[in-house]
């Protein structure tokens, strides 16, 4: 490098940085204000829809006042009318589904991600975004019809050797040479097996996305080092996927929470704050309004608005905390649905 | 010193040291990562393990049920399996081999329960598809108890088709167009946007239908229709398409946008010619998740819609069957005709589903576009 120049007189730069005015000409005013409209009438639209419903909630709440989230029965002509059972079985039927649903959408998208041999990786994956597009209705005809008959037997068998732990007791004898199958059906562990055929693709599929982000320097490294597959995951994917982990799982929750078809078809009503979750009847806030808008006069309605607002309320929280917990991980920012 | 046996890297690097003569061929080694060893440890295992609970579960414990059986099988299999892997290998394998037949169970029973739910779905529905009938009459003075032979579900059928139909022209617009704003126009409004229509996919469909209900039957006096049930579904599935529409079109790569803008085209031939076919199969995918989405919403359709036996194409004014409906409707009345004609609409509305699936599996992959 030798070159030096001779020093060239530096042309006559302006102080002042020219200005560049960003001028839209017609056509693109006009696309852009159709877009904008676009947006604020769909934020208009699905915004009013969230105020809708907690307007609409007020005159409920100030008439039964706090014994709305305290009172169990829902008899509008007894002027009875609260969520505290209902709440309880909403949570009940979502935790049994987490429960069936994370073990196993995180087993298989480890599996998906890291095990599966090369040739059924594809097929799995279509497996899974088949199994998020199928209908909760038909999960509710297969739980039902299905499932149940098979269901009730580990019922009792949890009854017969847990039963001692409040959640599994059941109000019969379940040693009983003829046992009372139908104290075991309907119930919200039933209903939650259902959901969670729901929740397991919504959060295998986020799981599976974000394992498969995870840097292939690090797993490499891990593996030089003599891990084996398991102490990859367990090293590597899994710490750089916590995020993903959680914030699936968050998702598939606040989608549990909120089904209807499924439960609608396998639990029976039954208003009672009930632990038993292997015993039949149980009421969710969803199959409630369900099953009583038909008949509603206006208060009714009122208070089942109520009600959707309060699960509204709570799936909007779980949901945007999925989507913050997710956001703030190191892994992937894209998450689709 | 290395002695070279491979002949080819003997004359490549030109080391002669081997007397080997040049007989075969290279073949390359074929890498196993499961040996002899493996199989054999695996194979033993399962037999030892089910030869053990058959005696031990049924005949020396007398308990029954496959499901027990199956459950105790497995844990048998764990831990003889554990064991024998143990005589020959180090800790981490033994937990690494126990991990993988634990990850294939799993994946086991995730397939088997999608794929029981699909294979019941059309075996219970079976009796009714093979009745030609079934496709090509209503339920108009059919009694839930008629043979088989009687009605149909092509008012269902029509029901839904016209309702998502409905749905499908007003969401798509509305929702391409959010996420067109909330990527390629921006401003100040548009992070509000996002937040509200990520939070609105929080909704649960229930509450969609209960708002139209209150809002347009109760509030405006419009009758239960296909109408109501559309503008309810648009609702759930304008933030689907809107979301799933912007991941689509941010994974456009910036480059193109700035060719088309140096090539002097302006902002809206930009989206229009470059961007937006670009994203094309996404923006599909989009669009086909929100309508297989909107085809199996029952919790709308329970509340939005009369049920009706009639066929009509009318989304005004008169109840409108729809398949999801139709089977809930058939699921309440516990008959078994009925029940079978109910399973005979889930099987319909399934492999509509299906087939929605197979286009977007199509579609994704002849543009090889990410999801």
């Amino acid at each position: 490098m030798t070159t030096t120049a001779a020093p060239v007189a530096a042309p006559k730069v302006p102080r002042t940085p020219r200005v560049i005015k960003p001028s839209l000409e017609g056509t693109d005013r006009l696309f852009h204000g159709t877009a904008t409209s676009i947006g604020m009438f769909v934020l208009i639209m699905t915004g009013s829809i969230g105020i809708f419903l907690g307007y609409q909630a007020i005159p409920t709440l100030r008439h039964y006042g706090f014994s709305f989230f305290t009172q169990t029965q829902w008899q509008p002509e007894l002027d009875k009318i609260g969520i505290a059972a209902v709440l309880v079985g909403t949570v009940e039927v979502a935790l049994v589904a987490m429960v069936v649903a994370f073990p196993l959408a995180l087993m298989m998208a480890l599996f998906i991600s890291d095990y599966a041999p090369v040739r059924i990786k594809s097929y799995l994956i279509s497996a899974i975004d088949l199994m998020a597009a199928v209908p909760s209705i038909i999960y509710g005809l297969w739980g039902f019809f299905l499932l149940q008959p098979h269901a009730i037997n580990l019922a009792r068998w949890l009854s017969q050797y847990l039963g001692w732990i409040p959640i599994f007791h059941v109000d019969t004898d379940p040693n009983a040479a003829v046992w009372q199958q139908s104290r075991y059906t309907s119930s919200a562990f039933i209903a939650g097996l259902a959901v969670a055929m729901m929740a397991i693709p919504l959060a295998c599929a986020l799981m599976r996305a974000v394992f498969d982000q995870a840097p292939l320097g690090e797993r490499e490294a891990a593996m030089a080092l003599g891990g084996t597959r398991f102490g990859v995951a367990r090293t590597v994917v899994f710490p750089f996927a916590k995020g993903g982990i959680i914030g699936g799982t968050m998702l598939a929750l606040g989608r549990a929470l909120g089904e209807t078809a499924a439960v609608l078809i396998i639990i029976s009503p039954a208003y009672i704050i009930k632990p038993r979750i292997l015993e039949a009847g149980t009421q969710t806030t969803s199959a409630l309004i369900a099953g009583n808008f038909g008949d509603a006069t206006k208060s009714q309605l009122s208070a089942l608005l109520a009600a959707g607002f309060v699960l509204f309320l709570i799936t909007l929280v779980v949901n945007s905390l999925a989507a913050v917990v997710i956001r703030r991980s190191r892994s992937g920012a894209t998450t689709e649905l | 010193m290395t002695i070279v046996r491979d002949p080819e890297i003997a004359d490549r690097t030109g080391v002669v040291a081997s007397p080997l003569p040049r007989r075969r061929k290279p073949v390359p080694r074929r890498i196993r990562t499961f040996t002899a060893d493996d199989w054999f440890s695996i194979v033993g295992a399962t037999l030892a393990s089910l030869a053990l609970v058959i005696i031990g579960y049924e005949h020396l414990l007398d308990f029954s049920g496959p499901l027990g059986f199956g459950v105790c099988w497995y844990l048998v299999f764990l831990a003889i399996y554990a064991t024998v892997v143990s005589i020959s290998n180090p800790r981490p394998v033994v937990v690494e081999r126990l991990v993988t037949v634990t990850l294939w169970l799993a994946a086991a029973i995730v397939v088997l329960a999608l794929a029981s739910a699909i294979i019941y779905t059309f075996a219970q529905g079976w009796h009714a598809l093979v009745h030609l009938n079934f496709f090509t009459h209503d339920m108009a003075g059919v009694s839930p108890t008629a043979p088989l032979t009687q009605g149909g579900i092509l008012a269902a059928i029509v029901g839904t088709v016209i309702e998502v139909g409905i749905a499908v022209v007003v969401s798509v617009p509305l929702g391409i167009g959010t996420a067109v704003y909330m990527t390629e126009v921006g401003g100040r409004g548009s992070q509000l946007v996002r937040t509200v229509v990520e939070s609105m996919t929080a909704l649960p469909e229930i509450l969609a239908g209960l708002f139209i209900y209150v809002v347009l039957i109760v509030g405006f006096g419009m009758a239960k229709s296909g109408l109501a049930v559309a503008v309810a579904m648009s609702v759930t599935m304008i933030p689907i398409i809107a979301r799933a529409g912007e991941v689509a079109l941010r994974v456009v790569p910036n480059g193109l946008r700035e060719a088309s803008a140096a090539l002097g085209a302006n902002h809206w031939n930009t989206v229009r010619k470059v961007v937006l076919p670009s994203a094309r199969a996404g923006l599909a995918t989009a669009t086909i998740l929100a309508v297989a989405r909107g085809i199996g919403e029952t919790a709308i359709v329970l509340i939005c819609s009369g049920a009706s036996s009639f066929l009509t194409f009318n989304p005004v004014g008169v109840p409108m069957n729809s398949l999801p409906l139709y089977i809930y409707t058939a699921y309440t009345t516990h008959e078994k005709a009925a029940l079978t004609r109910g399973f005979g609409a889930a099987s319909v509305l399934l492999a509509m589903v299906l087939a929605l699936f197979v286009v977007t599996r199509l579609l994704v992959r002849d543009k090889g576009t990410r999801r």
